[in-house]
């Protein structure tokens, strides 16, 4: 008897780990064994010919707290991230808001503000570049009926970073409103007809039902948000390569630079280090603060 | 039907949709403090008149009146009333005290008094101790006790109920039809109770509003419409076991009478050589106090004899059955009752 439950617990464990082994083998080989490679070479230096690569400990993190680049880049991301975050969520909210009600050719409306996330991030980078190019580009056609002077948007650091963060946003909204329409299309319509009953206005439902319901989408946008603010660099290579002085260079990209221009692994990869902590760590504020405070159906 | 002081009144209202019928020709006036409920098959309207008294559709044709004022096509939150709907529609993410006073809330209601009417609308409905409940947490009889006390807690005088009771099991049904009863009539307020189930329709109901396919079959009371059905759709539909409907050739001597109608209580087992009709037993069912002995005969439909206790008679065999003529119903070729000879009980 007991020999029997004994195997049976045995079979139930093997079974268990079975289910869990496509999953744990694939995040070994592609998570966690290139994170913990990452961490391990970002503690040695740069081996070059004469001078072989040596343990150095937290020297090339050191560097970079040292480099005027790095905090250049660091300052950029920040802004980027807290500029195309908020604004592409809010954008996203009220055109889902506005496609969810009943309007005429809400299809047409729907697909059309879909239309940029179908669009690669390149071929949308191109696009933009005629609308920004000086001269030529649509905004100074637009800008000399008007006879406004000819401004070099992507080539001036003051306007380079603002510009791309447009094309981000352009990009963004879109799809995150996606999200929102599927969210919206889950909230029951007799809650809206108690509200009415109530005499509740538009508003008032919406502050006070609809965005509270609509939160744990929300909280997944913004996590998604927070990803591509790091992750999306693709339109940077097209439109200004991080120019002008580093005015556009955001933190992926000089992680790109460092590793395959200027060779530099070590601090690459000490870089790649530091990002996968501060994402970690919103993570954790995002599974154990806010989603308490969100309310799941 | 036009009571001068009715308090709810409903003047040849109709509501299509694309052409196609939602309600035609619906006239009601109902009375002040009274529970009415509007019955019949899914798909007959009901629902829509409701929702066209409480604004949330507006008619295409005809006028309505609350209180004397005429609402036809004013916004639900003009018209004084409140509203149970069959899902309850209660905010999820707020919780029980929440849901209840959101109203209120929103019609700028003090804190103070709000928090009286919260507590007492709780109290009334069993709740109290519930308050910082999500909707979730709660059980289906608790869900639909918040769902009540948030259309009792701003006093209005007209309260809509669209099929309160059907997400709840049949025991706590039963137990909360008396609840929602002693409430209107603790409270006083008039009830529109829209349902499909003519027990709840009969036991709680001053008046009843049976309807079929965007018509009003019949208005009256229960008493009225089980013993003096106005056509034969509202003799079938009325009644457990409905009245059994026979051909007027059948049982000749009733004049011009199409369709004669019998209730299972009025039929008795006569014996043989004796009886009015032969049929035959089709099949028993045991109802404890009694059994139901279902007939079957060529010409007649539904034709049902209660008896006392438990009886059990193999199908198929032959029984014959007798009546009085006064326990009759008669109906003419379109289905309308004949206002003449028997069923006209003294009520």
């Amino acid at each position: 008897m007991a020999d029997h439950v004994n195997l049976e617990r045995r079979r139930q464990a093997i079974y268990g780990w079975l289910l869990l082994a496509p999953a744990g083998i694939l995040l070994t080989t592609f998570a966690f064994y290139p994170s913990l490679s990452t961490f391990w070479s970002s503690l040695f230096s740069r081996g070059t010919r004469r001078r072989p690569s040596e343990f150095v400990g937290g020297e090339n993190y050191a560097d970079l707290f040292a480099d005027p680049t790095f905090w250049k880049v660091v300052t950029n991301n920040l802004l980027y991230a807290g500029v195309t975050i908020p604004v592409s969520i809010a954008i996203a909210l009220s055109m889902a808001l506005w496609a969810n009600s009943k309007i005429p050719a809400r299809g047409f409306v729907r697909t059309a503000y879909f239309t940029p996330t179908v669009l690669p991030m390149i071929a949308a980078a191109n696009l933009w570049l005629f609308f920004y190019t000086p001269g030529l580009g649509v905004l100074d056609q637009i800008g000399s009926l008007f006879g406004l002077p000819s401004v070099n948007w992507l080539g001036q650091p003051e306007t380079a970073l603002w510009a791309v963060i447009i094309v981000t946003i352009w990009k963004e909204a879109g799809f995150f409103m996606i999200f929102y329409l599927a969210a919206l299309q889950t909230i029951p319509e007799d809650l809206k007809e108690a509200a009415d009953i109530e005499g509740a206005s538009r508003w008032t439902y919406t502050r006070r039902i609809v965005l509270p319901l609509l939160m744990p989408t929300t909280l997944f946008i913004m996590v998604n948000a927070l990803i591509n603010s790091v992750k999306l660099i693709d339109h940077l290579f097209i439109l200004t390569k991080g120019g002008p002085n580093d005015a556009s260079k955001l933190i992926l990209y000089y992680i790109w630079e460092m590793a395959f221009a200027f060779f530099d692994a070590p601090h690459a990869a000490a870089m790649t280090i530091m990002v996968l902590v501060v994402l970690g760590v919103v993570a954790a504020i995002k599974f154990s603060y806010l989603d308490k405070r969100t309310h799941y159906q | 039907m036009s009571m001068p002081n009715a308090f709810v009144h409903v003047d040849k209202v109709a509501k299509r949709w694309n052409g196609q019928l939602g309600v035609e020709d619906i006239s009601l006036s109902i009375p002040r403090g009274s529970f009415v409920a509007l019955l019949g098959p899914s798909g007959c309207g009901k629902s829509t008149t409701l929702r066209l008294l409480s604004g949330l559709e507006l008619p295409d044709e005809g006028q309505i009146t609350i209180d004397g004022k005429d609402v036809t096509l004013a916004a639900p939150s003009d018209r004084n009333l409140s509203m149970v709907f069959q899902s309850y529609a209660l905010f999820p993410h707020l919780s029980v005290a929440e849901n209840v006073v959101f109203g209120l809330k929103v019609r700028k209601v003090g804190a103070a008094e709000r928090q009286e009417k919260l507590k007492r609308s709780l109290e009334i409905t069993g709740l109290l101790g519930y308050e910082d409940r999500k909707p979730g947490e709660l059980s289906g009889g608790q869900r639909q006790r918040v769902a009540l006390a948030r259309a009792i807690v701003a006093n209005q005088p007209l309260c809509l109920m669209d099929e309160p009771l059907s997400n709840l099991d049949a025991k706590l049904r039963a137990s909360v039809r008396k609840d929602i009863k002693k409430l209107q009539i603790d409270l006083g307020i008039t009830v529109v109770y829209v349902t499909h189930d003519q027990t709840e329709a009969m036991s709680m109901a001053d008046m009843v509003v049976l309807m079929k396919d965007g018509h009003i079959q019949q208005t009256g009371t229960p008493e009225e419409l089980y013993y003096e059905p106005a056509n034969t759709f509202v003799a079938e539909f009325v009644g457990a076991p409905p009245m059994a409907l026979i051909d007027g050739k059948a049982l000749p001597g009733f004049g011009d009478a199409e369709t004669i109608g019998l209730r299972a209580e009025n039929v008795h087992v006569a014996d043989a050589g004796t009886g009015r009709l032969t049929c035959q037993v089709s099949e028993c069912e045991f109802l404890g106090s009694e059994t139901f002995i279902g007939l079957s005969h060529p010409a007649a439909n539904g034709l049902t004899v209660s008896m006392p206790g438990l009886k059990h008679i193999p199908s198929g065999q032959d029984i014959e059955i007798a009546f009085a003529d006064e326990d009759l119903h008669f109906f003419d070729t379109a289905g309308k009752r004949l206002a003449r000879q028997g069923g006209a009980r003294a009520i």
